[in-house]
């Protein structure tokens, strides 16, 4: 499998206002070739919103999304989502769907009306699923998959789009501990470029270059992990006394939630306990 | 960096690969398509040789085959009998195909669209609204484009409806089955005592009479001139969505991921809806509403070869026309010399398949 080139992605001063109600604010981002970006933040800060503006699925009130310096907003769908993949919570249901047929999807950008599958699509699709250890399911019915299968096989469709760039909504939500560490190792092996937002700090630390922090629709800090997770952020952003080491193996930050400090702070809607 | 799950695909992937990507029991798909065309051919030879007149199917084909080449069969029979087959059964069974074909198609695509397995042109209103159309039309003639301004009011009123019901299903939020069948249910009736209406208030008798034609679908007194449009727009709005039936399978992952996988779902919706629309038109301009068919035989055909559109929609079309002259054939012999409307045996077998459907459903 020939590796595709890592691209360029940035967001520009990203407004989004939906209803009158800002959503993101002036939010500006930038991801190097083949680097990964965590974006992290309580829930509602602007995450999904802002993953959505740079997959083409909402476009900004204001402000440019810019793929290797080109505007994605002008240019044509299949053209970017033959150089940007995305994971997002949406799945397939109802309809028989098998895992071929969902990860074949992810061929569609490449190919045009009336062309059907050959050998070297086939061989992409069957390749992407066993990267992620799902080849076995690939005649299964989608619908019938447990939550962390049908999310593999989301993450492997991204992988069939053959793309330099992939920005994923939580890719790790339903997986266990092994396949998370999996598919994080699995990104980082591609050397692609990466935009991710993860609820998991911990997680987050350990495989993003750069951690990327929204709050109420603004970003708050940008930065390496060791730099960005402080005890002070944590605080200000999502309200928890929490206490952050050096892993002595690692050398990666590690946070541990102090429980019973200040309980008055904590907010039920700013807190993730999933 | 040495990955865990790197070697696999080195290991198995390519002997994978070659085989059949659906381990599910399902038949090979050229042997599902050439079953398909068989039974559409049977279904077809029996409705052309049942009757009232009696004919046999060798001699169904003798006249068939020799209208084609005059060589390719003797004339053994009597003239009425060549009459009875050319210009009674033949353009009837044709088109029965061509209406079951288009309502088994556009049933499939509306279910994409809405993504869910429970729409079908009429739950959804589009078969009422192209009815109004056409009522419209026959109680306030305008003729400005002669034989096509009545699927073309069809055609309108069909839009009109889709557009609806589907705004109504999804405006406060996510469209779900209920929201979509109220919508679809709701719709369909203003419209149908709508259709109702402009019928009692007309002092045109021909309008009540097709009124009733249109309401309980039939397809009795089928001529040529009444075959040609509908077979055509059926023809040609099937191959256009074979053409886009990769961006059909999109629909089916959800709006963002098809946003994300490059298709513009506004500007592609608006052309699904557009071309159902037309195909609606055009058929019940011709049948009037016929229910279900476009609900259960996109479920067979998923049985039969998957959801894969690439491989579901000529599945459905062949289908789709089978059995539509089957049901005709029914209709038309099961209390002969008397004929029911072919719309109330479609509904009678349609309408506990979706109740069954509804119970599955929920029961997940």
């Amino acid at each position: 499998m020939t590796a595709p080139l890592a691209g360029t992605l940035q967001a520009e001063r990203v407004t989004v206002v939906i209803d009158g109600r800002p959503l993101l604010e002036a939010v500006s981002l930038a991801a190097a070739p083949a680097e990964i970006v965590g974006l992290v933040g309580p829930n509602g800060a602007g995450k999904s919103t802002l993953l959505r503006t740079l997959y083409r699925a909402r476009r900004p009130t204001s402000g440019r999304v810019l793929l290797d310096g080109e505007d994605i907003w002008r240019m044509p769908g299949r053209r970017l989502a033959r150089r940007l993949a995305a994971v997002l919570q949406e799945t397939p249901g109802d309809f028989e769907l098998t895992v071929y047929d969902v990860v074949a999807m992810g061929r569609t950008p490449h190919k045009r009306a009336f062309q059907g599958d050959d050998a070297a699509d086939r061989e992409i699709i069957v390749g992407s699923l066993a990267e992620l250890e799902a080849a076995h399911l690939v005649g299964a019915p989608f619908d019938r998959l447990s939550g962390g299968e049908k999310q593999r096989v989301l993450i492997a469709r991204a992988l069939a789009q053959r793309t330099g760039v992939l920005v994923l909504d939580e890719p790790t939500n339903h997986l266990d501990l092994r396949h998370q560490i999996d598919a994080l190792r699995l990104v980082r092996r591609l050397g692609v470029t990466t935009v991710v937002a993860l609820h998991d700090l911990n997680l987050a630390a350990s495989f993003c270059d750069r951690l990327h922090v929204l709050n109420a629709g603004r970003t708050v800090v940008s930065g390496p992990p060791g730099d960005v997770l402080t005890p002070q952020l944590l605080a200000d952003v999502y309200r928890v006394d929490a206490e952050v080491v050096e892993h002595p193996r690692s050398g990666h930050p590690q946070i541990t939630v102090l429980p019973d400090s200040n309980p008055e702070k904590w907010r039920a809607d700013d807190l993730d306990f999933a | 960096m040495t990955g865990v799950a790197e070697p696999r695909l080195s290991e198995g992937g390519t002997t994978r690969v070659t085989a059949a990507p659906h381990p599910r029991a399902r038949l090979p798909y050229p042997l599902v398509l050439a079953l398909l065309g068989a039974l559409v051919l049977v279904a077809a030879t029996a409705g052309i040789a049942a009757g009232s007149v009696r004919i046999s199917p060798g001699q169904v084909w003798g006249i068939l085959l020799h209208q084609v080449h005059p060589a390719l069969a003797d004339p053994v029979w009597s003239p009425v009998r060549e009459t009875i087959v050319m210009d009674v059964r033949l353009p009837r069974v044709l088109l029965c195909a061509a209406v079951g074909a288009g309502l088994s198609v556009c049933g499939m695509v509306l279910q994409a669209v809405v993504r869910n397995p429970l729409a079908d042109p009429m739950l959804l209103g589009v078969s009422s609204g192209a009815m109004v159309g056409a009522v419209l039309l026959v109680v306030f003639p305008v003729a400005w484009f002669g034989l096509f301004s009545l699927p073309l009011a069809a055609f309108g009123g069909a839009l009109l409806a889709l557009v609806l019901v589907y705004f109504l299903a999804r405006s406060g939020g996510r469209m779900t089955t209920v929201r979509l069948v109220l919508a679809g249910v709701a719709t369909a009736e203003v419209l149908t005592a709508v259709a109702s209406y402009l019928v009692i208030t007309s002092d045109d008798p021909r309008a009540a009479e097709s009124a009733l034609r249109w309401m309980l679908g039939g397809l009795a007194g089928t001529t040529w001139t009444l075959l040609w449009i509908p077979a055509a727009v059926v023809l040609a709005g099937t191959a256009a969505l074979l053409g886009l039936s990769r961006p059909l399978n999109l629909l089916l992952a959800g709006e963002e991921a098809a946003a994300a996988l490059g298709l513009d779902v506004h500007r592609f919706r608006a052309a699904l809806f557009v071309l159902v629309a037309l195909m609606i038109g055009a058929i019940v301009a011709v049948s009037g509403s016929i229910g279900f068919v476009g609900l259960i035989m996109p479920h067979a055909v998923r049985l039969l070869v998957g959801a894969d559109h690439r491989r579901a929609l000529p599945a459905a079309a062949l289908l789709g026309a089978g059995f539509l002259i089957v049901a005709d054939l029914a209709a038309r012999t099961l209390i002969s010399p008397e004929e029911i409307p072919v719309g109330i045996l479609t509904a009678l077998v349609g309408g506990p398949f979706f109740l069954f459907l509804m119970r599955r459903r929920a029961a997940r």
